[in-house]
């Protein structure tokens, strides 16, 4: 048996194909919507820690050591296996959803609070004292700004949720990697592990070169 | 002679144990140039940002900006519609055009139609000689192009009072002098402007009133001839040797 056939098996990739392609859609529906259940949450976190007082700010700021510190296997597990012991009982999707959106929104709540502290003070002085208002401060002046320093580390984090999706396989989600096991247990073939691989490049890679683009193109603009 | 515009009375600013403002006082008349000089740490720049309260202050000092008390509040909008400021650094908005830069306060601030705005920003870019780069960006103009945008920026909401902090001292030297011409005709419509700055040539030439700062306290104030010419403090003639003699 050659190596070819081994790995590049044909005929078991076309077989295992659709019940990939299944698993891909799974994937992308736990990883779109952990994305923008996250930047939502991450969004709303950042504010508060903006504006709000000096407890609320602690608080924020703990939940986000804590879902930036935690391994999210771990918190993937617990989510899944122990909540129910409480009565807590999410199917495989939202325990995934669940366990990606909390991680998410610390991610993205700190890559928004770097958003805004980059923009320099002066410009909030300036636009101080031109008498414009904090509302048409942020929403003319620093979001604005903001929005572009935070676009490749946003994207960034979408890779990094996309790719962690395949630990919800781990909670019998079928998603693309679950998918790609079973069908490599079916036809005692790892053709379709391969073939997952492959998926997930073409899905992530474009993104990667994205940000690497955007990154060149913010650190050109600033020089 | 006519209530002052300006009037500061016993302003005072520490950070922590470090006091940069020992109680201030000083009166700025409507349509008077004041140019304030001092070594590097004096207060300068605090003293003007005060003014419009980008700095806070003790609370038992006061600065009235014709007739609104300067203090953290509602009025803060009024009297910051009123005094306009440009920085040594320009701050002009990076993401808009430089019409935009100009148009955004009077129809943000006045509700001014855009119409009207685009207008008075078309004005104001021709008295200060930008008119043919009002579509470009900021960051594709020189720094003394920039800083002749930052000033009708300021002017478009039709200050009172125009505070100058440095306007030229991050300028290459030979942009030094297109902002200090338009700076010139200013002075001469009747608009109030204090003007912290290192160039006693315009201070000379400009000013109604020099001020000079050191250690937190005004030294000395005069005309400029008594200041440059027959300066009264021991220290005020050796900031004026060390700045005139390179
Ligand atoms: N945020 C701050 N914290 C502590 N000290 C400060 C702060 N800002 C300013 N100072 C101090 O206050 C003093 C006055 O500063 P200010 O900027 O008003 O001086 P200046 O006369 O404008 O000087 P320069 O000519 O260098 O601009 C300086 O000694 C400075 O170190
Ligand atoms: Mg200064």
């Amino acid at each position: 048996m050659d190596l070819f056939s081994t790995f590049f098996n044909i005929p078991v990739l076309v077989a295992s194909l659709p019940q990939l392609l299944n698993g891909l859609l799974v994937t992308i529906g736990i990883g779109v919507t952990s994305i923008i259940a996250g930047l939502i949450g991450g969004l709303f976190l950042a504010v508060l820690r903006l504006y709000a007082g000096p407890v609320t700010n602690a608080l924020v700021r703990g939940y986000i050591d804590i879902f930036r510190s935690i391994p999210l296997l771990v918190l993937l597990i617990i989510v899944y296996y122990a909540l129910p012991f409480v009565g807590i009982r999410l199917s495989p999707f939202f325990s995934a959803v669940t366990a990606l959106t909390l991680v998410s929104a610390a991610y993205t709540a700190e890559i928004f609070r770097a958003g805004i502290e980059a923009i320099p003070k002066g410009q909030f002085e300036a636009s101080a004292a031109l008498g414009l208002s904090s509302r048409y401060t942020m929403t003319d002046v620093i979001l604005p700004q903001a929005i572009r320093i935070v676009i490749p580390p946003l994207t960034n984090n979408c890779i990094n949720v996309l790719k962690d999706t395949a630990l919800a396989s781990v909670v019998a989600m079928p998603d693309l990697l679950k998918q790609a096991t079973q069908a490599q247990a079916l036809s005692a073939n790892p053709t379709p592990l391969i073939g997952a691989a492959v998926i997930y490049l073409l899905l992530l890679l474009p993104m990667v070169r994205f940000v690497a683009r955007l990154e060149k193109r913010f650190s050109r603009g600033r020089s | 002679m006519k209530a002052p515009l300006i009037k500061i009375k016993n302003l005072r600013k520490a950070y922590g144990n470090f006091t940069v403002l020992h109680g201030i006082d000083l009166e700025i008349a409507q349509g008077e140039v004041v140019c304030v000089v001092g070594p590097s740490g004096s207060g300068k720049s605090t003293l003007i940002r005060c003014i419009n309260h980008l700095e806070p202050f003790e609370n038992d000092g006061e600065i009235i900006v014709d007739g609104i008390p300067v203090r953290p509040g509602r009025d803060l909008a009024d009297v910051r519609a009123e005094v306009g400021m440009v920085f040594q650094s320009f701050n002009l908005f990076p993401h808009m055009t430089v019409l935009r830069n100009v148009m955004l306060a009077p129809i943000r601030v006045r509700g001014m139609s855009e119409a009207d705005a685009e207008k008075r920003a078309r004005d104001l870019l021709d008295r200060v000689g930008i008119s043919v780069q009002a579509e470009k960006y900021p960051g594709q103009l020189s720094g003394g192009q920039q800083q002749r945008v930052a000033i009708a920026r300021a002017l478009a909401m039709e200050p009172k009072v125009l505070l100058f902090d440095e306007p030229t001292s991050a300028l290459d030297p030979e942009m030094v002098g297109e902002v200090l011409d338009v700076m010139k005709k200013l002075a001469g419509t009747g608009v109030t402007m204090v003007v912290v700055t290192h160039e006693m040539g315009f201070a000379r030439q400009v000013a109604d009133r020099v001020l000079f700062m050191d250690g937190g306290n005004i030294i000395e104030a005069g005309t400029p001839t008594e200041i440059f010419d027959a300066p009264k403090e021991e220290r005020t003639r050796n900031f004026l040797h060390a700045v005139l003699d390179h």
